[in-house]
This record gives C-alpha cells, sequence and structure tokens, in this order.
C-alpha cells in the first residue's frame, strides 16, 4: 500500500516537473511545480517524515510559490517563448549534458548502495520532538545563522524591489 | 517499518534533478530557469531524505534527524534566495521591460 | 479496519453537512445582523423572519447562467474552471484537524470513535491546517488571472501579498500556545485548557496569552477576507476583485468557501485560545449526553466569533492597501513575537 503510495507520487512529480519545464505558460509552469511539490510533500509522509511534508508545503507552496505568481501577475508575463526554441545547437547540447549528469547520478546511486532495492530492518515514524531537540541543541548555530540569512534577504529584496526615488 | 528502498528516493531524486538542469539549460524566461533551480533544489532535498531514511533504518537516530534537518535548512535558504531572486528580477524587468535571459547582455565583451 | 473506515466516513458526512448547512444559516446572519446594525429590516418577506430567504438565494444561484467571460481561452480558461473548485475544496478540508467535542472512550458499532475529530490520529495536526489553508490564496490568485479583467487581476495581486504577509503573522501568534502545550495536535491544546485558575479563572490560553489572541484574529480577519481586510474583492475600488467573472454556481462556490473558512476560523480562535469545549465548572463529562453537552459549549464559542465577524464587519471602514501591509509588517508581527518571548520567559520562570 504505502509502496503504491509511493509509486504514484514519484510518477506524479515526473510528469508535472515535465510539465513545469515544459509548458509556455508560466502560471501553468508555477501550478505544475506545486503539483511536484505537493508530490514531494507526499513522498516525505510516506517516508514517516510528517514535519518535513508539513514545512514543504507550508514554506513552499504556501509562501515561496506565492511570491513566483505575485511577481508573474505584476509583471504581467503572459506568453514566452517555446521550451528550447530558436537555437537548434544550444538546447541539444543543454539537454545531452543535463540527461548524462542524470545518468551519471543513476549510476552513482546503484554504485552507492550495491544491494539495490534492498531495505533494511528496523526504524519507525518519527514525530516532531527530537527534530525539535536536535535543532535546538546540536544545530543551534546553523539555526541562528539560518534566521541572519533570512533577514538579510529580506532587507536585500527591499532594496532591490523598491524604485529609486522613494 | 517503511517498506521503501531508499536507493528509490536517490534514483526519483536523479531524475527530478535531470529535468531541472534540463528547464536551467534550455529555457530562456528568467522566471521559469528560477523554478527549474527550485526543482534541482528539492532533488537536493530528496538526496537528504534518503540517506536520513538509510540512517534511520539502521538505528542511527541522531544522525537521521540531521538528514531531515538539512532538508529544513535547504528549505528555509530556498525561500530566502527566492525572495531576493524575484526582487532582483522585478528590478531587471523596471530596466529592460523584460526578462528574457538573453537580454541581459550588459556586461559581455 | 472496515469499521474505521465506516466511522470515519460518518464523521466526514456529519462534518460536511453542518458546514454546508451552517453557509446558508451564517448568510441569514449576516444580513439580519447588518440589518440591525444599519437600523433596516433585512430579509422578512419569505419564511418567518426571512429565514427562508437562502434558500431562494441558493434556488437563484443555481438557475442563473454560468458565464465565461470573453477572450478566457484555452490554458487561462482551465485556469478559470479550476479557481472555485480549489476554494471549496480547500475550505472544506481544512475542518477536518478541528476537535468539536469531547470523547470520554464512547464507542460506535462497539468500536472506539476516536475523538469528536474526523482525522484523530493526525499529531500533526496544526501543521496541517496551516498547511493546507495556505492553498486557499490559490484559488483567489487563479481566479484574478483566468478571468482576463484588469480588476481581478488586482484583486489577484493583492490576495496573493496580503495572505502572505499575514500568514507569517497568523503562525507565530500561534507559537505561544504550541509552547505551552508542547505538543501539535489541537486536541492536546483543548484538553491543557481544561481546570481553572484559583478555582474561577478559566485556564484558557486567552488569559495569560492576550497579545497572542488578538494577533491571531487579526490575522484571521485577513485571511479570511473579511472586512475591514477584505482589500481583495474592496467593492467600491475593485468593482468584487478576483470574482468580478463569475456568475452562478462558479460564484456560489467562491461565496460558500468565504463562509466556511470563517467556521473554520472561528473554531480555531475558539480552539487555540478559547479553550474549545471545556467550561470553567464543568468536569470532564462522561457519556453520550456528555459529549453531546461538550459538542453543544463548543458550538456556542464558535457562534460567538461568528457573529463576531459579521458584527466587525458591519462596524468598521475598509483599510488601505498600504494601511493594510503596514499594520501587518510593523504591528502585528512584531506584537505576535513579543507574545512569543513573554510567553517564553513566563515559562522559564516557572509561571505557566
Amino acid at each position: 500500500m504505502v509502496t503504491y503510495v509511493f509509486l504514484v507520487a514519484a510518477a506524479m512529480a515526473i510528469v508535472f516537473a515535465l510539465v513545469a519545464i515544459m509548458h509556455r505558460s508560466p502560471v501553468v509552469n508555477v501550478l505544475a511545480l506545486i503539483m511536484v511539490f505537493l508530490a514531494l510533500a507526499v513522498i516525505y509522509a510516506v517516508l514517516g517524515m510528517d514535519f518535513l511534508a508539513a514545512i514543504q508545503i507550508i514554506v513552499y507552496s504556501g509562501a515561496v510559490l506565492v511570491l513566483f505568481l505575485f511577481v508573474i501577475m505584476l509583471l504581467n508575463i503572459r506568453k514566452v517563448e517555446r521550451f528550447g526554441s530558436g537555437r537548434p545547437l544550444q538546447a541539444f547540447l543543454g539537454a545531452a549534458a543535463s540527461i548524462g549528469v542524470g545518468m551519471g547520478v543513476i549510476l552513482a546511486a546503484r554504485q552507492l548502495a550495491p544491494s539495490f532495492g534492498e531495505v533494511i530492518e528496523g526504524a519507525e515514524k518519527g514525530t516532531a520532538i527530537p527534530l525539535g531537540k536536535a535543532l535546538l541543541t546540536t544545530h543551534l548555530f546553523a539555526f541562528e545563522l539560518i534566521s541572519v540569512v533570512l533577514m538579510a534577504s529580506l532587507i536585500g529584496a527591499w532594496v532591490l524591489a523598491r524604485k529609486e526615488d522613494s | 517499518m517503511i517498506p521503501i528502498p531508499h536507493t528509490w528516493v536517490l534514483l526519483l531524486s536523479a531524475v527530478l534533478f535531470m529535468i531541472g538542469s534540463m528547464g536551467v539549460l534550455l529555457r530562456r524566461n528568467g522566471i521559469a530557469i528560477f523554478l527549474s533551480l527550485e526543482i534541482m533544489l528539492n532533488s537536493a532535498n530528496l538526496v537528504f531524505a534518503a540517506f536520513a531514511l538509510k540512517l534511520a533504518h539502521e538505528g542511527q537516530m541522531a544522525a537521521a534527524a540531521a538528514g531531515q534537518l538539512f532538508v529544513f535548512f535547504i528549505i528555509a535558504v530556498a525561500a530566502a534566495e527566492a525572495a531576493v531572486g524575484l526582487a532582483l528580477f522585478i528590478a531587471i524587468h523596471r530596466l529592460k521591460e523584460s526578462i528574457d535571459v538573453d537580454r541581459l547582455n550588459i556586461l559581455r565583451w | 479496519m472496515w469499521v474505521d473506515l465506516i466511522v470515519t466516513v460518518i464523521k466526514v458526512l456529519v462534518v460536511s453537512t453542518v458546514l454546508l448547512t451552517g453557509v446558508p444559516i451564517m448568510v441569514w446572519v449576516e444580513r439580519r445582523g447588518s440589518a440591525m446594525i444599519q437600523d433596516r429590516l433585512g430579509p422578512n418577506r419569505v419564511g418567518p423572519m426571512g429565514l427562508l430567504q437562502p434558500v431562494v438565494d441558493a434556488v437563484k444561484l443555481m438557475t442563473k447562467e454560468d458565464l465565461t467571460p470573453e477572450g478566457v481561452t484555452g490554458t487561462n480558461r482551465f485556469l478559470y474552471l479550476l479557481a472555485p473548485a480549489i476554494a471549496l475544496v480547500v475550505a472544506v478540508s481544512t475542518f477536518i484537524v478541528v476537535p468539536f467535542g469531547y470523547d470520554p472512550g464512547l464507542e460506535l458499532f462497539g468500536h472506539a470513535i476516536g475523538g469528536f475529530v474526523v482525522a484523530p490520529d493526525l499529531d500533526l495536526g496544526i501543521l496541517y491546517l496551516f498547511a493546507v489553508g495556505s492553498l486557499g490564496v490559490y484559488a483567489l490568485v487563479l481566479a484574478g488571472w483566468g478571468s482576463n479583467n484588469k480588476y481581478s487581476l488586482l484583486g489577484g495581486i493583492r490576495a496573493s501579498a496580503q495572505m502572505i504577509s499575514y500568514e507569517l503573522a497568523m503562525v507565530i501568534s500561534v507559537v505561544g500556545v504550541l509552547m505551552v502545550t508542547g505538543s501539535f495536535s489541537l486536541d492536546d491544546v483543548v484538553l491543557h485548557q481544561a481546570g481553572t485558575w484559583f478555582g474561577f479563572i478559566p485556564k484558557w490560553n486567552v488569559i495569560p496569552q492576550l497579545i497572542g489572541a488578538i494577533t491571531f484574529m487579526v490575522a484571521v480577519f485577513a485571511e479570511t477576507n473579511r472586512l475591514p481586510f477584505d482589500m481583495v474583492e474592496a467593492e467600491a475600488e475593485l468593482v468584487v476583485g478576483y470574482h468580478t467573472e463569475y456568475s452562478s454556481m462558479r460564484f456560489a462556490s467562491f461565496f460558500m468557501a468565504e463562509y466556511i473558512n470563517m467556521i473554520t476560523a472561528s473554531s480555531l480562535i475558539v480552539v487555540l485560545f478559547f479553550g474549545g469545549w471545556t467550561l470553567p465548572g464543568i468536569a470532564t463529562p462522561g457519556g453520550w449526553l456528555g459529549a453531546l453537552a461538550t459538542i453543544g459549549i463548543f458550538a456556542a464559542k464558535v457562534a460567538f466569533f461568528l457573529w463576531f465577524f459579521v458584527w466587525v464587519r458591519w462596524t468598521l471602514p475598509r483599510f488601505r492597501f498600504d494601511q493594510l501591509m503596514a499594520l501587518g509588517w510593523k504591528w502585528m508581527i512584531p506584537l505576535a513575537v513579543l507574545n512569543f518571548l513573554w510567553v517564553g520567559v513566563a515559562m522559564a520562570l516557572g509561571y505557566l
């Protein structure tokens, strides 16, 4: 049952990722990306990482992609170029390079796990409690740094997007 | 007990990374490139999740928690990056009336 | 397994029926309430005190022509048709983690009902709520984009900016409650608020965390797009914003979603800050009668906050958009942070 949920979610993620990079309308790209992120959230939930699933939806689908839609609507970008249009040589090289990289990663993954597809016994579904404890003890410094990064990006975004005269 | 081998998650991540990099290389529209970057970031997240799963299966719970927290940190940084990047695109659009990355050629020799 | 499924189906049916019948009642309350506040009569022709007016409205909406604006074709038409569906689905599916009564180990068909909440095993209840609730903005944004109308587009832009801004304040103001409770489950949040301080003050979160409760309420008003924060559909500026072009049942879907969101928002205010189904002086009751009493208490509290929504809408004027954003970023977020600092200090000193 859980395995089938994983497979369906993985298939959805791949199909919608293709739509997200290929469709001409930017709004549809963003919508397809929402579906990718929802599928990934399902995968996290299936893997027993409920907290990650929730964070994935709250931050990505709920905030980051809304920001993308906001910018698309603000700049009113209706239609853009076709996927890989205009320059056949560059398009071919780009596609070949990324497929090559992908194949390399897949082979590396197989190398890394010789017993491919083997499930190791043990481990149960976790909650947010050990994560929270680790976040505020072992990884406290990184956590604080993240808040500085967020603050800096907040100020940076404001400086970049404001009009000069105001 | 979760009956999903972590290598499947790695495979999915590889495929998503491939799709994302293809988007970055083949699209000329700034927003679309940005979206493809987000796909690539998420495929990196999946790798962390896959190894967290493996470590949890092997009983190393502290390391597994660290793996999940890495995903958390990446999501936070990605949110910051999206805010700054979209602000950049607004500034570029104000200057060039377009977000086609081919038209950003002032620094070209 | 099968009994679990049947119990869940029964819960889903009951909850969605109550939500959907709550909408026409709320419409009636809103219209009569606004009439009362503005010293008018309001609908009083159909049925006693105009009580059947919502039925007539529903029939009218269903029999109206379903129009698609000119120029909305292809992809845009798909987005245009998708938006009301998203609105309704998100509105209905947020309610499933709200505990609306106390379950003292009751059984149905010789099987535990597992609490008066549709999804009792979801231990990240509040995170689920924020996650699904944050998807609601897409309905507004897509409706605004797909309508091929500049007022709709402006409504959609405002919706995205407003929802993100106020979501921050909303989530931060809940952190205090979660810290005190030590759990993401809304059931635990309610149980933590049972009992009294000094024998007469109810142990509701609103008393130590008044600032958090106020910021949460303000943020929830903004999230449900109700006056004084209905910038998304401001009649005086944007016609009616994102749903300008919608007619018939598609318009009704947005309308129903707004009222269901109001019901969920009121339930959340009650659960997080006003003790859920608890009442000081009433110990946890047993049996079906006791369970019904807790549901009644919960419903009464929710009804009060629903009336509060109507009351505020017809009393306060609308904000200007820059004032709205300034309030959200410069007042609500700092106040919410102040609340959770205060809760942290109080917990460290052992007061909470």
